[in-house]
C-alpha cells in the first residue's frame, strides 16, 4: 500500500472527527424536557384535569387534535363535552391554549426536546404570555 | 376465433347502436342522474343570504366589511395584487355584467354593490380541488379546511366571482388587531368567506349580517318559513352571473 503512514492518519483523524460528539457529550445527558401547568388557568382548577389523562396526552395528544380538527372543519361538530360541570370546545386556541397560556414552557420544551416542528402557529394565535 | 365480413359488420352496427342509444336507456333507468348539473336541486338545507340593495347607504357596507374583517382576522393589504379579500364592493356593471346599460338608473350606476363568496349549490371551486380543502356542508356552506390547502390556485380559476384570495405573504403584519378567537391563515393558502360558520354554530347570525341593520337577512332556502323565503317571495332578486349554473346562494334585492 502506497502512502501507508498519511491513510491511517488521516482515517484516524476522520474516525476522531465523526465521533467526536459523543465523546464531546459523554457522561452529560442532557435534561429532560419539562413543560411547565403553572399557568393561571390551571392554577384556578381546584382539581387540575385535561380533557384527557395526562399519560394518553402525553402520547397521543398530537392524535387528538387532529381528530379534533377534522371534527369541527369538516363535520362542524365543536363541543366536545362536558367534565365538571365545565363545557369544553374542540378548539386549539379557545380550550387548549386557554389553559396552557404558557406556550413556550409548555408546547415548545418538548418540542425543541424532540427537534418536532409543528406548523400549528402559523394560522393559531399563541396566547400573549 | 374466425369471423367473417358479414358478422363483423353485424356486430360494428349492433354497437353503435348500442353507442347512439346507450344515453338514453340511462336516462330511462336512472332519470336525471346522467346530465351532471342541468338543474337546480331542490334545496335541503341550504344556508343563503338576501342582500337588499334599497336598504343601504354608504356607512353600512363600510360597518359590514369592518365586522367581518376583524372577526375573521382578514388583512388589510393596500396592494392591489395581494389584497385578501372575504366582503367587499364591486360596481353594479362588475357585480353583474351583461345587466348594466347606459340609460339605466342612476342609483344603480354610481352605488357599490355588496359581494362576497356566493356559496353556489353547483360549486366550480369544489370540483377542481385537488385536495378536497375546498367541501360543501351539509347545510349548503361551501367551506374551506386550510390544513388542507396546497395553495395550486385552481379554487381561484375556477371561481367566476372572484370570491377567493391567496396569501402571498405572510397576512399577520398587515392585521390591525388580531381576534384572538379566530385563527389568521397563513402565506401560501387560498382564503374566502366562512359564512360565519364559527357564529353559527353557537346559534349567532353572520357577523355583517348582525352589523347590517336589516340590510342583510340570512336563512335556510329549504325552510320555507325562513326570513330569506319571506324577501324572496315578497320582492324581485337577482343573483350574479346565474347563467354560469353554479346557482349561487347569494340573492340581491336591487329595490325601487
Amino acid at each position: 500500500m502506497y502512502d501507508k503512514g498519511k491513510i491511517i492518519a488521516g482515517l484516524i483523524i476522520f474516525l476522531g472527527l465523526v465521533t467526536l460528539p459523543f465523546f464531546y457529550n459523554k457522561e452529560k445527558a442532557s435534561s429532560k424536557p419539562e413543560p411547565s401547568l403553572d399557568t393561571p388557568g390551571i392554577q384556578q382548577m381546584s382539581q387540575p384535569q385535561c380533557v384527557k389523562s395526562a399519560d394518553f396526552m402525553r402520547a397521543n395528544h398530537m392524535k387528538l387534535l387532529n381528530e379534533w380538527r377534522d371534527s369541527v372543519v369538516r363535520d362542524g361538530q365543536r363541543a366536545y363535552g362536558i367534565i365538571d360541570d365545565v363545557k369544553y370546545d374542540k378548539s386549539l386556541q379557545k380550550t387548549c391554549m386557554h389553559c396552557h397560556s404558557n406556550k413556550k414552557a409548555f408546547c415548545d420544551r418538548c418540542h425543541s426536546y424532540a427537534n418536532v416542528s409543528v406548523y400549528c402557529w402559523d394560522c393559531h394565535i399563541e396566547p400573549d404570555n | 376465433m374466425k369471423i367473417n365480413r358479414r358478422e363483423f359488420l353485424k356486430m360494428a352496427g349492433a354497437s353503435t347502436l348500442l353507442g347512439i342509444g346507450g344515453g338514453s336507456i340511462f336516462e330511462l333507468l336512472a332519470p336525471g342522474k346522467v346530465e351532471a348539473s342541468s338543474k337546480e336541486k331542490p334545496a335541503g338545507r341550504r344556508a343563503a343570504m338576501v342582500i337588499d340593495m334599497s336598504k343601504f347607504d354608504a356607512d353600512e357596507y363600510k360597518r359590514c366589511i369592518e365586522a367581518c374583517h376583524t372577526t375573521h382576522n382578514v388583512p388589510q393589504i393596500p396592494d392591489p395584487k395581494h389584497e385578501v379579500k372575504w366582503l367587499w364592493t364591486e360596481n353594479f356593471e362588475n357585480a353583474f355584467p351583461g345587466h348594466a346599460d347606459e340609460y339605466m338608473a342612476e342609483r344603480l350606476a354610481g352605488n357599490p354593490f355588496l359581494v362576497l363568496c356566493n356559496h353556489c349549490q353547483n360549486p366550480p371551486c369544489v370540483r377542481v380541488c385537488p385536495t378536497k380543502a375546498t367541501f360543501k356542508r351539509k347545510d349548503g356552506i361551501v367551506a374551506m379546511d386550510y390544513h388542507r390547502c396546497i395553495g395550486c390556485r385552481f379554487c381561484m380559476a375556477a371561481c367566476p366571482f372572484g370570491a377567493r384570495s391567496f396569501n402571498w405573504n405572510d397576512p399577520r403584519p398587515f392585521i390591525k388587531e388580531l381576534n384572538k378567537e379566530f385563527p389568521t391563515r397563513t402565506k401560501g393558502v387560498v382564503e374566502k368567506c366562512n359564512f360565519c360558520v364559527e357564529r353559527l354554530s353557537n346559534g349567532d347570525l353572520p357577523a355583517c349580517v348582525e352589523a347590517s341593520n336589516g340590510a342583510l337577512i340570512f336563512g335556510d332556502l329549504g325552510d320555507s318559513s325562513s326570513e330569506v323565503r319571506k324577501a324572496l317571495r315578497e320582492n324581485y332578486a337577482i343573483r350574479r352571473k346565474s347563467e354560469l349554473g353554479t346557482y349561487p346562494s347569494v340573492y340581491y334585492i336591487i329595490g325601487r
